[in-house]
């Protein structure tokens, strides 16, 4: 085969498209049992709920094809335009946004007709970083000391953070600043949920060469941080500065002087950082905070905070094994889920289609996202890599804290169950970031530039 | 490239990690933890109990004494209450606007408090009459979160009978721990036959289960209505009181404290249980409880106090029929015996007593003129027909109970009646030692005096003994239960006394001269032929008490009745004609005598009782 057989013909991973149905399906079944009026005589309609959202399935199918039949160089190609649009986008949101509920993250046409930029800035960034770091010599790691980020500053100690996460070349630094612009302007959004999907891209950075150390201490801080809730700091302290010190004690006895430091150094960043949990806890806004302890069950807020996670709670435990039944669950028909065909859209799954319905969802999904990540890997060219990557975090981010939310081990996060919950926008970005990568996909093997 | 490559495994090994936890989760909370299930229940059906009306109570001749009348509650849900027009609401509700901003603060407060949840109907008005609530019923859908909760009140056509009847009111905590049918805000009889025949009249409640949804609006029957169950409505109940009888007994006691009953000897039926002072009972209704209750708690004439049935009175001269009785049973005396009175009777420095009469007197004699000295001649041998006085004495008591004295009458329908006080030999001995008593040391007894308290149902049901000749049928209330289309009759224990029928004809005898020549003359209706007996007990309260009591006709007694008026003086002025004019009343349906009636209806003797000594 030469380059250019390989070039025409378009090999289609079918599996992440059949995944990508049956999830927009089953979606749309749940949103119809969750909006539905309980008369035996209604009338399908495309002012309901479930209409307008079976309407936007039609649109993102549309969609779908057309960029299938776009040639893939489209992509690399308009990359930066697509990156600078979600910028501005984010920063207009700013000053003329609606503000819902305590986030300004909301462009409103009609009431009908609404925008959320950050949706697309996912998309436009993801598509900005896998331009930039892809190119072919694109590296986190100096390769002469004309890309070094001392070069700048030589003595700057901005730049020992960024060397501690792996990050030695200007060009890496740059990537870091690309990622960093629209983050930024999520979280002046003041919209919780956008801002953790969004971080979640950084997990393109660790495929791509930074080290996993900030990970890590990412996940052990918000560890610390739930632990800190609920037991005293002292019992935190005391088994983390004992472990550090025995630790550094070790590397000392075996002459390992330098790793022995900075394992009492990171010990004692460790320590403080319990301390100011304390802090950032009781500067968290009093709901977020409430949140946070009903989570870890310090707090039992039945009526107020954790309301909707309890009576989500309740949807998914009572549908059992094999579930009520489609149409036939009352939580769901009688509505005690509070924006159960939005946020809360698993409950419904939970209940009606049971422990074998809500498992096959998730099923479904992992699948999809691990197939996305083996795709990935299998990209002639970095840019379809990095964006499929860009793509599983996305989704990954959006599933964990959904579902996670519903069946009450994650705080309450308002944030959408990709391509199930109601909402046009959601369901059309989502086919949009997933269908770009099936069609980069599709041409593999190709080198895009 | 291979290095990093690898990280694609710490992807998908995150990704199936996390399935993993969440399908764990799911297993938890579907499969393992039951109790989802039943939260789910909790949010979704709704358990709306079904209240079945009440049973009316109907009198002797079937005439309605009790009946229901629909009331509805306001009723106010918290969460779905909205902003309204309070003026044009609180006018068709028919409350001022003070009352309307405090009720709704008070439930506010309540499920500020979390002592009440939002989502629970909550009464802000209770018990509005019918009336009122016509014209709001029809504008009920211009306020969303209110509405309209039919209850049923109780309603007396004549307001007579308060003390028989009872009333009922809420469910207190004691009975809803001990009894699992009643629940907080239910109805429950609290006195009278209304708590004699609770469950009778109550019926059983009904449940029905419906699905409802987050705003509590019904959407349907759970199961098809396969767990529902049907209120069975109560039943109806006929009691033993002749409305007529009742009503114009009340009329008769008004201004004047004291009790009549009235019985019919052959039944033990109980045709009028008059306690007066007495109350409307359509004041116990409803709303009005919370504000009449402690009214009539407080009233100092207590009002809410059965003097029928509780502590009793010392029985007076009333009481010399029984000991005449037991003499003759015990062969102390015959009709024959005559003892010698010169104005009164003296024995080893004791002197009881008497009023001027022929002398020596008979037993007939003695029971018309009231002799007091015939009968501590007669106790006396009765107590001594013993060796030991205490022997003597325990004889005399047991026949006495065998009367129905110092009975509580346990196998009757009358709730709270007291025993009334019957001494015991024990309570001699305590006073005066063992063996430190004997006959004179207790004579008051002979004539109904002393340590000695009778109430007025048990001295009716003495009197119908007398007219039965020897039994009496254990007084009570009810004549038959409703059911099933028939009256089903309720039967009452037959009680022998220790007296034999031949015994009872002199002491009635006796009672006939009284109203024909003797102490009770006032009470004589031209042909009904009468027996009777006067009483004056004294007491520490006051004047003496006027005690009468009578059965008629004497060849066939339909009626046997006692009266008794507080500190009204001598047993012939008050207590004798009200008797006298029941007996007609009952008898003939028409009084012969309006003068005497007149007299009865306005005399007031509600102040005749002595201030209390500073």
């Amino acid at each position: 085969m030469t380059d250019r057989s390989l070039k025409r013909e378009a090999r289609i991973d079918w599996l992440p498209v059949f995944l990508y149905l049956f999830i927009v399906v089953f979606g749309w079944f749940n949103v119809f049992a969750a909006t539905r009026p309980d008369t035996d005589d209604f009338i399908f309609s495309m002012s309901t709920n479930y209409g307008r959202q079976a309407m936007w399935i039609g649109f993102s199918l549309v969609a779908a094809l057309v960029i299938m039949l776009f040639d893939s160089k489209f992509f690399p190609a308009f990359a930066y335009p697509i990156y600078i649009t979600g910028i501005l986008l984010l920063a207009a949101v700013l000053v003329v946004g609606q503000e819902v509920a305590g986030s300004k993250s909301w462009f409103v046409i009609t009431e009908a007709i609404k925008f959320q930029p950050s949706e697309f800035a996912k998309f436009a960034t993801a598509l900005g970083l896998a331009k930039y770091m892809g190119e072919k010599n694109f590296s986190f790691l100096s390769t002469s000391r004309y890309n070094r980020i001392e070069t700048a500053n030589p003595k700057s100690w901005v730049f020992l953070p960024l060397r501690l996460i792996g990050i030695t070349s200007m060009e890496g630094a740059f990537a870091l600043i690309l990622f960093l612009v629209p983050a930024a302007l999520i979280l002046l959004e003041n919209d919780t949920g956008s801002t953790m999907a969004f971080a979640a891209l950084f997990l393109v950075f660790y495929r791509e060469g930074v080290t996993g150390i900030i990970l890590v201490a990412g996940i052990v801080m918000a560890a610390l941080f739930l632990l800190n809730v609920v037991v005293d700091e002292i019992y935190l302290i005391i088994p983390v500065s004992a472990i550090g010190l025995l630790g550094a004690l070790y590397l000392f006895f075996r002459r390992n002087i330098k790793p022995g430091l900075i394992v009492v150094i990171l010990t004692a960043i460790t320590v403080g950082f319990i301390f100011m949990s304390n802090y950032i806890l009781d500067n968290l806004k009093p709901h977020q905070k409430t949140r946070v302890e009903v989570l870890m069950g310090v707090k039992k807020d039945l009526k107020g905070a954790g309301y909707n996670v309890n009576q989500s709670k309740i949807a998914i435990g009572s549908g059992g094994l094999a579930g009520k039944g489609f149409l036939n669950g009352t939580q769901t028909k009688y509505r005690f889920v509070p924006k159960q065909y939005t946020d809360f859209i698993f409950s419904a799954v939970g209940e009606e289609w049971g422990f074998l319905g809500a498992g096959l969802l998730i099923a479904a999904y992992v699948l999809l996202l691990c197939r996305i990540i083996l795709r990935a890997e299998k990209q002639r060219s970095r840019f379809s890599r990095i964006y499929g990557y860009s793509v599983a975090s996305i989704l990954f981010a959006h599933f964990a804290l959904n579902v996670g939310m519903a069946i009450g081990i994650m705080p309450t996060i308002g944030i959408p169950l990709p391509m199930v919950s109601y909402g046009g926008s959601s369901l059309f970005s989502f086919t949009i970031l997933l269908f770009v990568f099936i069609k980069l996909d599709s041409n593999r093997n190709e080198i895009l530039w | 490239m291979n290095e990093t490559g690898n990280k694609k495994w710490i992807f998908v090994g995150v990704f199936l990690f996390l399935g993993t936890v969440f399908l764990l989760k799911l297993a938890m909370l579907q499969i393992f933890d039951e109790d989802y299930k039943k939260y789910a229940n909790m949010n979704a059906i709704r358990r709306v109990v079904q209240f079945p009306p009440r049973g009316y109570i109907l009198d002797r001749n079937g005439e309605l004494m009790v009946y229901n009348e629909v009331s509805y509650d306001l009723m106010v849900i918290p969460r779905e209450a909205e902003e309204l027009d309070t003026t044009e609401f609180c006018m068709l509700a028919d409350m001022s606007k003070e009352e309307f901003v405090k009720g709704m603060s008070n439930i506010f407060d309540q499920v500020e408090k979390k002592r009440l949840s939002r989502s629970q109907p909550t009464p802000l008005i209770k018990q509005m009459a019918k009336e009122n609530v016509a014209t709001l019923e029809e504008k009920m859908y211009k306020y969303p979160g209110y509405f309209l909760q039919p209850r049923i009140l109780r309603k007396y056509p004549k307001p007579v009978g308060a003390h028989i009847l009872g009333y009922i009111g809420e469910a207190d905590e004691n009975l809803i721990n001990s009894d699992s049918y009643y629940k907080p805000g239910d109805y429950v009889g609290k006195s009278g036959l209304e708590k004699s025949y609770e469950e009778v009249l109550r019926g059983v409640k009904g449940v029905k289960n419906l699905y409802v949804d987050n705003l509590n609006n019904p959407k349907g029957s759970y199961m098809d209505g396969q767990y529902d169950t049907t209120a069975v409505p109560g039943k109806n109940i006929t009691c033993t009181i002749d409305l007529n009888l009742q009503e114009y007994g009340e009329q008769l006691m008004v201004n004047k404290k004291g009790g009549i009953v009235a019985i019919e000897p052959k039944t033990g039926e109980i045709l009028a249980m008059v306690s007066s002072p007495t109350y409307d009972p359509n004041l116990l209704v409803g709303r009005g409880i919370r504000k009449n209750y402690p009214i009539l708690l407080q009233d100092k004439n207590l009002p809410l106090f059965n003097r029928t049935n509780m502590d009793g009175y010392p029985p007076g001269s009333t009481f010399k029929l029984l000991n005449g009785l037991i003499g003759l049973q015990l062969g102390v005396i015959t009709p024959e015996t005559k003892y010698g009175c010169a104005g009164g009777f003296v024995a080893g420095g004791l002197r009881v007593g008497c009023h001027a009469h022929a002398s020596p007197s008979d037993l007939r004699y003695s029971i018309q003129t009231s002799c007091n000295a015939y009968y501590c001649q007669v106790f006396r041998a009765i107590v001594q027909n013993e060796k030991k006085a205490e022997d003597g004495f325990n004889i005399w008591r047991e026949y006495m109970l065998s009367f129905g004295i110092g009975s509580d009458f346990p196998d009757s329908d009358i709730p709270n009646t007291k025993t009334g006080l019957l001494p015991t030999a024990e309570r001699y001995n305590k006073i005066y030692g063992k063996g430190g008593w004997k006959a004179l040391t207790i004579i008051s007894l002979a004539i109904g005096q002393g340590e000695m308290k009778v109430n007025v149902l048990q001295l009716a049901n003495m009197t119908a003994m007398i007219a039965n000749r020897g039994y009496f049928i254990t007084p009570h209330l009810l004549k038959s239960i409703h059911e099933n289309d028939t009256d089903r009759k309720v039967q009452f224990k037959k009680n022998q006394t220790k007296v034999d029928a031949k015994h009872f004809d002199p002491v009635i005898e006796g009672m006939e001269c009284v109203v024909t020549g003797g102490t009770g003359r006032v009470t004589q209706i031209d042909t009904i032929r009468i027996g009777g007996k006067t009483g004056t007990a004294q007491n520490p309260h006051g004047k003496d008490h006027s005690v009468f009591i009578a059965f008629a006709p004497v060849n066939d007694p339909k009626i046997a009745i006692a009266v008794f008026v507080e500190n009204s003086g001598f047993g012939a002025t008050w207590a004798a004609p009200i008797a006298s004019l029941m007996i007609e009343k009952y008898l003939r349906g028409k009084i012969s005598r309006p003068d005497m009636e007149k007299r009865m209806f306005e005399g007031n003797l509600m102040n005749t009782v002595k201030p209390p000594v500073p």
